[in-house]
């Protein structure tokens, strides 16, 4: 799923403070998750906003809203009432959220309400860390699982590099190395000889290398 | 293992001798005389100087230019390059310009992560990796190709080199890793400072048994140290570094000011004692921001003078 943290409020304020009808609008499917983006924090960061402007004395309507999905036109028809109502919206879905929601529509200012961070899995509660870079070719197969282009520093196809030790990266001691972690599930798998196979140079085009990527589907289209 | 390149660097460990190669850091400046200098002091003891590619990633005078001054100055230099800071085009650029120059020997490297250097919010590259690297400069030079298949002129003539640490984890895959280097066709190795002898050792003897040092020259790479405190930092502060608690209490034993001379004396009792182990071909003594004491260190173990070739 997509992670985001939320922005610091001083940055959302500075954003709004001109503004006098002000929606925060939440997407509660990815970044719910995380407990950053959902329609619930979107209502937490709705209320903080309020106090401010009372401490600021300034006369700004700040209400919340929020939809499931805010990267799918079918889920915004519920909150047409309170976006046309709105004269900003902060909204705090992942970019994905923040632009599909400017393109629909295109006079009403939008502003983030996050930082959208990573593409990452809930380790455990609290806890999100980094699987996918959404390279376009994906190496998991020969890798054991686990990919060095989101999990390495360096994103080495052929690691480890020098600075591995004990099982860490050489940017913290908090961080895995993939690298250990591939050759730990290789041997786990018995595929240890996989790790001297050569990982040809990887053709990037369909990275974001290659330009904005779209995906079309003829067959589904109606 | 036949010579394939113009470089010096090359013929020597092809004929059998042992190499002697050093390294220099450009300075964080235009003016090259940083760099003369340095080279000054090395140039009658060592067969070939590496030029450091902005080392722990901090922003230097790039390695080519100085590999150019040192051109200039009759010497020869081993060009390293980092994949951090450079895509395809770049590299492979480079390596032609390089190239142009008649530097004949490069060093293939991923290079330390930039939070480590002075552009902590830059981005890396990484659109190859070492191994990669080492694939392509094999693929310029002896197959006169660039890495996309178009022709390429005239081609490089480099003698291919990379680094190899074996003190680095999971110890397991470092004799492997090297044999993958080796199969990309890397030719010759320069290795992280070796302090741990044993443990050098040990590496060496996986090296051997997969006959690994009849397809590679490997010269050990060692740096003296300056104090028991930089014996300590190296401990507990480089990744990748593997300094026994014996080099520290050996440095911390001696008053301060003997400390330096008591680091290169382990420098040299290191060499000596590797010297005698099976597949190194060579020694690469990287003093650093010290270069005046590789000399010393050359003449004491009877490494001096260093061979000449003919024309």
């Amino acid at each position: 799923m997509i992670v985001g943290q939320q922005k610091p409020l001083e940055e959302i304020w500075d954003m709004i403070k001109d503004h006098k009808r002000v929606l925060v609008f939440g997407c509660n499917t990815c970044v719910a998750v995380c407990q950053q983006g959902g329609n619930k924090e979107a209502e937490i960061i709705a209320s903080l906003l309020r106090m401010k402007a009372t401490q600021e004395g300034l006369d700004i309507e700040i209400k919340d809203s929020g939809i499931e999905r805010q990267c799918e036109h079918e889920f915004f028809e519920s909150a047409t009432q309170s976006l046309e109502w709105a004269d900003a919206v902060v909204s705090t879905a992942c970019g994905i959220g923040v632009q599909f929601l400017a393109e629909k529509y295109s006079s009403l200012p939008v502003y983030p309400g996050l930082n959208t961070t990573f593409l990452g899995a809930v380790e455990k509660f609290g806890v999100y860390t980094e699987r996918c870079q959404a390279c376009g070719q994906c190496v998991l197969g020969l890798t054991g699982g686990i990919c060095p282009i989101a999990r390495c520093a360096k994103r080495l196809m052929n690691g480890p590099c020098g600075g591995s030790t004990r099982g860490k990266c050489e940017l913290s001691k908090d961080l895995d190395c993939a690298w250990q972690l591939i050759i730990d599930r290789l041997k786990e798998m018995g595929k240890l000889e996989n790790y001297e196979k050569i990982m040809p140079i990887k053709d990037w085009s369909s990275d974001r290398a290659g330009g904005p990527r779209q995906y079309v589907r003829e067959d589904v289209q109606v | 293992m036949s010579v394939k390149t113009p470089s010096k660097l090359e013929k020597i460990l092809a004929s059998g001798q042992l190499a002697v190669t050093s390294e220099c850091g450009p300075p964080r400046g235009s003016d090259p005389e940083d760099i003369i200098k340095k080279a000054e002091l090395i140039k009658n003891h060592v067969d070939a100087i590496n030029i450091t590619d902005n080392q722990t990633s901090v922003t230097r005078l790039c390695s080519l230019a100085a590999c150019i001054r040192l051109k200039l100055m009759g010497l020869e230099p081993v060009l390293q390059m980092v994949t951090r800071d450079r895509n395809r085009i770049a590299l492979q650029s480079d390596i032609l310009g390089a190239a142009s120059f008649d530097i004949n020997n490069i060093l293939c490297l991923s290079g330390d992560h930039q939070s480590f250097g002075d552009c902590k919010k830059g981005q890396n590259v990484h659109d190859l990796d070492s191994i990669q690297l080492i694939q392509t400069v094999r693929m310029m030079r002896d197959e006169s190709k660039f890495i996309e298949g178009d022709d390429i002129k005239a081609p490089p003539k480099m003698f291919v080199g990379a680094a190899a640490n074996p003190f680095a984890d999971p110890f397991e895959i470092r004799v492997p890793r090297l044999a993958k280097k080796i199969a990309a066709g890397v030719e010759f190795i320069q290795t992280q400072c070796i302090y741990n002898l044993d443990k050098f050792e040990k590496w060496m003897e996986g090296v051997r048994e997969r006959g690994l040092h009849e397809k590679v020259h490997i010269l050990a790479g060692l740096t003296p140290m300056k104090s028991a405190g930089m014996a300590r930092y190296m401990k507990n502060r480089v990744p990748g570094m593997d300094v026994p608690e014996e080099v520290v209490k050996r440095l911390a034993g001696v008053p301060k000011d003997k400390q330096a001379q008591e680091g290169i004396d382990i420098c040299v009792e290191s060499i000596e004692r590797l010297k005698s182990c099976e597949g190194i071909h060579g020694f690469h003594v990287m003093a650093i921001e010290w270069e005046e004491k590789v000399p010393e260190i050359v003449e004491r173990t009877g490494l001096h003078p260093r061979p000449t070739l003919d024309k």
